[in-house]
């Protein structure tokens, strides 16, 4: 059994974990007073790479005391090397170097979207590869096949907006408070999904990929109107949402054509009780095994980078000191060019 | 797709949709250099990454071109297109101070940059930036108008 400590900057926050490859989660802390407002990946973003080093070491340090070790019984560390805003992947890779480097141990090179993608297998030990993922964040929407450890094929990506970031603008534009994914979601509840026609951008489409920007214009539209309760938008907004998620991740399952066993879903958005039954429902229809890890680990956390670090660590995939920070990093480089080009709503 | 010159006045160009928006972002690809700065600015749904969009793809860029609200800074760099951008969206800053974290400045120096919600900078924003705002102007046509400083005389609006 190893023990992997994990660091993660490349977001709006730092955090560090300690994971067992047994899928024990010993420590995992989360810097900044925003955690209330993380579902859609929180709106005061720490651009300060001055702040990440600051909190980067006491996170770790803290982490190690809760886990009730110390960096000599840490058997290699995995720090996210990208995608992300490129000061704080830098702050939290370059503490991962130091740390690698001071204590002898391994250091594990970790793409953040694969931190996501192996998060389910930690939450369930008994999901076996290969799955499909429905990632939903406030800055990513993907599915993607989940065959191995450092194996995925993206099947859609949005070609605007993330989902996270239309239930975000939605609730600015309707004036529903924030954050704005619950916010979105409560006055769903007292709304009619029926009262106000908008569009399903790109479902029943040849092409794979989401796309949310042309519904953002239609709710603007919608407000602008002044003949509809903002309750009543903000419904019949989610089953567009709704829609276009089951659509798309219906069309990957035929796509893909009975090579998985279970439909996961992660991410942030992934909160949401709506599309949370609505992607069950697919599943059950198909005949797959339906899976949405807790919460705390579908927002941006340390673990899913520890765990991630266990996985490739187990698979023997160690990086070398050289290995830089990537503001892009796109998990699966042979992927489809979603290119996006005069895409109406 | 409308030649983006069509119905345009001295200093705006109407839009009658989003592929006009994002051909008059192919234009701008045309005159980029560099160390420019390009302002755009328009509210939520105007079509600012749709016009990020055209100009990405003019510029040779083959793959999709997401919003950048989250990430707040996406740069794109040859050889996957002609010249190194910055796509920068300062939506989720509140404090103007904090953008000097960014970059911005010191990505100058061999990239163009287009910044989404430059409002968010204040009076840090360049003088020599390129201001564009795209307004609404009916269910899907929008108006683009523009103060071009003297570094854009004679690149913007382009000649066509």
């Amino acid at each position: 059994m190893a023990l992997i400590l994990g660091i993660e900057s490349s977001c709006d926050e730092t955090a560090a974990a300690l994971v067992t490859s047994d899928g024990r989660v010993l420590a995992h802390r989360l810097a900044g007073q925003e955690e209330a407002h993380r579902p859609f990946g929180g709106v005061v973003p720490e651009l300060a790479a001055r702040a990440h080093v600051e909190m980067a070491v006491p996170l770790v340090e803290a982490a190690l005391a809760d886990a009730g070790v110390t960096l000599a019984d840490v058997d290699a560390i995995a720090a996210t090397a990208g995608p992300g805003l490129i000061g704080g992947v830098m702050v939290g890779l370059m503490t991962g170097k130091a740390l690698a480097h001071a204590a002898g141990k391994p250091l594990i090179a970790v793409n953040h979207l694969e931190g996501h993608a192996l998060s389910p297998r930690l939450a369930d030990r008994d999901l076996a590869f290969p799955y499909l993922l429905l990632l939903v964040s406030g800055g990513h929407c993907q599915l993607l096949l989940v065959k191995g450890v450092g194996d995925y094929r993206r099947l859609a990506t949005t070609i605007d907006d993330a989902a996270g970031e239309a239930f975000d603008k939605t609730a600015k534009l309707l004036g529903l408070g924030f954050p704005g994914g619950p916010a979105v979601e409560r006055a769903a509840a007292k709304g009619d999904p029926r009262a106000v026609p908008l569009p399903r951008p790109l479902v029943g489409s040849g092409e794979p990929h989401f796309s949310f920007a042309g519904l953002k214009s239609a709710v603007l539209r919608a407000r602008d109107a002044g003949i509809h309760r903002a309750e009543d938008i903000a419904a019949s907004f989610q089953q567009a949402v709704v829609d276009c998620l089951v659509d798309r991740t219906r069309r990957a399952i035929v796509a893909i054509d009975g090579d998985v066993s279970a439909l996961v879903v992660a991410g942030g958005v992934a909160a949401n009780q709506a599309i949370r039954t609505a992607l069950a429902a697919l599943a059950e229809s198909n005949g797959l095994a339906f899976a949405a890890p807790p919460l705390w680990l579908c927002t941006d956390n340390g673990a899913m980078i520890a765990w991630a670090g266990a996985e490739r660590f187990g698979a023997g995939l160690v990086d070398d000191m050289e290995v830089p920070a990537r503001a892009r990093w796109p998990l699966d480089p042979t992927a489809e060019k979603a290119r996006g080009a005069g895409v109406k709503a | 797709m409308r030649e983006p010159r069509e119905g345009m006045t001295e200093h705006s160009l109407h839009l009658d949709g989003p592929e006009a928006t994002a051909a008059a972002g192919a234009a701008l690809a045309a005159v980029l250099r560099p160390g420019d700065v390009v302002a755009l600015s328009g509210d939520l749904g105007a079509g600012k990454t749709c016009f990020a969009r055209g100009l990405l793809h003019a510029l040779g860029f083959a793959g999709e071109v997401p919003s950048p609200s989250f990430p707040i800074v996406i740069p794109y760099a040859p050889p996957e297109l002609g010249l190194p951008l910055w796509h920068v969206d300062l939506y989720r800053i509140d404090d103007p101070e904090e953008i000097e974290e960014l970059g911005l400045e010191e990505a100058r120096a061999d990239s163009a940059l287009l910044i989404e919600w430059p409002e968010r900078m204040g009076p840090r924003l360049w003088p020599d930036a390129l201001r564009l705002t795209i307004d609404r102007d009916g269910p899907d046509a929008r108006r683009l108008t523009w103060a071009a400083p003297a570094p854009w005389e004679g690149r913007w609006p382009p000649r066509t």
